[in-house]
């Protein structure tokens, strides 16, 4: 079975993390990645760019109604919800969630119920709890749940509170995470052909 | 640990076991009965937002499944208006997006002063707080006068609140800031008195402004306007729909009216993209031209 979509969830520290996550992915990397980082809510499309400039790979700001696509990198807009549904996303500016907007669980949660065990959950640096409840849905419908170890972060408390509602978890530092998301089946064409 | 997991409401939806699939023809057979019972179309909204919507519904009903729901709100009107609000309310901000007011005060108004008289649809202005915006740029730019804002909701609820003009206190210090980066030329303050826990806006704002309901969904145009706002509105509904309302904003504007869409929506893919231009790519202002 093939993974279609890799949701990432991050706060404080998140712009480092981030920048190296996806840096440190094979250009042939396929798998759709979303990125919800906690932000400002008047910033701008710079987020983007700064990743942008550490991969090959297509990173946008995703727009209402995007569709979801192979080789690209897609950034959650500065103050709305992004819910993910099977082939496209959809934006919603409903009241924050525990004071975030975007809320990495709203998305997270989405993911998995569009994609069941389809789904990859990461949860990066944070200060906060978001994430830990999104990550456990996609546990629960069987996806692939991946955090930083908390040791490894520039703040640990959003990978801890993921471990402890999500025990299964595997805890790696950023680099064996995005060594493990290359080596998945359906992150590329190479590890494919492995699989089958 | 610092930061304790709040149990209840973060995260609303159906348990694991839940089938996504019969949760589908489920949600298909509520709108349906909510459709042909009542009248109110949201048979085309988009899924996942309407999806979170109804869980939450069903959550504080005590409910526990779609089906459970579907029983409460046809057989019980209050339920069925408190879903209303839950599908019909959208939650904005005093200038939202303080560089789109920026633009439309540096690019739009300029347009404005051309017309002797100008007329602007909120179309889905929900609580009003872009009404409240819209008409505070205007009067500061002395076009309020000649200007007549119709704001619209299909939500008789939050049609009220807005008339009433009292927003909470508590945001006033984010609209403060909003307004400022906005491009405002006066003291914020100037435009509300505090009382209890409400900021209570100037009536004289709304001077020339008309509340009424309108159904974006199964309502006709009823006017041309220089200008519709319509700001993520749009996001809770699907392609088809949005192209039908589309359809509606075409019929309903002036040629080179503008129609104001919110900062992540676009007419890329829409219909009617090729019968406007981008006046301003980034903030989402578009003009008609054909």
């Amino acid at each position: 079975m093939a993974y279609e979509i890799v949701v990432v969830g991050t706060s404080w520290g998140g712009l480092a993390a981030l920048r190296e996550l996806v840096g440190s992915l094979p250009p042939e990397f396929e798998l759709p990645i979303v990125l919800v980082q906690h932000r400002h809510r008047e910033s701008d499309a710079l987020l983007a760019s700064l990743i942008q400039d550490r991969t090959r790979l297509s990173v946008s700001e995703v727009e209402d109604k995007t569709r979801i696509a192979r080789h690209n990198v897609y950034i959650a807009p500065a103050d709305y919800h992004l819910l993910i549904e099977p082939g496209s996303f959809a934006l919603s500016t409903e009241e924050p969630v525990r004071f975030s907007r975007p809320s990495i669980d709203v998305t997270l949660a989405s993911a998995a119920d569009s994609y069941a065990e389809r789904t990859v959950g990461v949860v990066l640096t944070g200060a906060n709890a978001d994430g830990a409840r999104g990550l456990r849905r996609i546990a629960d419908r069987g996806g692939l749940v991946l955090v930083q170890r908390p040791d490894s972060a520039e703040s640990p408390t959003m990978p801890a509170m993921a471990l402890r509602e999500v025990p299964e978890a595997r805890a790696l530092t950023i680099g064996e995470i995005a060594k493990h998301l290359a080596g998945l089946p359906g992150a590329a064409p190479a590890s494919e052909a492995r699989v089958q | 640990m610092a930061v304790p997991l709040n149990p209840g409401r973060a995260l609303s939806g159906p348990p694991v076991s839940y089938s996504p699939e019969l949760e589908r023809v489920e949600i298909g057979l509520l709108l349906e009965g909510i459709f042909r019972h009542y009248g109110f179309d949201f048979r085309s909204y988009a899924y996942a937002s309407l999806r979170r919507r109804l869980w939450k519904r069903i959550e504080d009903e005590h409910l526990s499944s779609i089906s459970e729901l579907q029983a409460r709100v046809l057989h019980d009107t209050e339920a069925m208006e408190r879903l209303l609000l839950d599908l019909s309310v959208s939650v904005t901000a005093m200038f939202r997006d303080p560089g789109f007011y920026q633009v439309f005060r540096r690019d739009v108004v300029p347009l404005l002063r051309t017309y002797p008289f100008i007329r602007i649809w909120h179309a889905g202005c929900s609580t009003g707080e872009e009404v409240y915006s819209t008409a505070i740029v205007l009067e500061e730019e002395g076009l309020l006068d000649r200007t007549r804002i119709y704001a619209t909701d299909i939500n008789a609820v939050v049609l009220e609140q807005a008339r009433a003009g009292i927003f909470p206190l508590t945001r006033m210090q984010e609209y403060t800031e909003n307004y400022i980066r906005a491009g405002g030329t006066r003291s914020f303050s100037e435009y509300y008195t505090a009382m209890y826990d409400g900021a209570l806006f100037s009536p004289s704002l709304t001077r020339t402004v008309a509340f009424s309901q309108h159904n974006l969904v199964t309502d006709r145009s009823f006017s041309e306007f220089h200008v519709i706002f319509c700001r993520n509105v749009l996001i809770y509904f699907d392609r088809e729909l949005q192209n039908r309302v589309h359809r509606l904003f075409y019929d309903s504007l002036v040629t080179f009216g503008i129609l104001v869409l919110g900062s992540k929506e676009s007419l890329r893919g829409a219909q009617y993209e090729a019968c406007y231009e981008k006046l301003h790519a980034r903030d989402k202002l578009y003009r008609k031209i054909g």
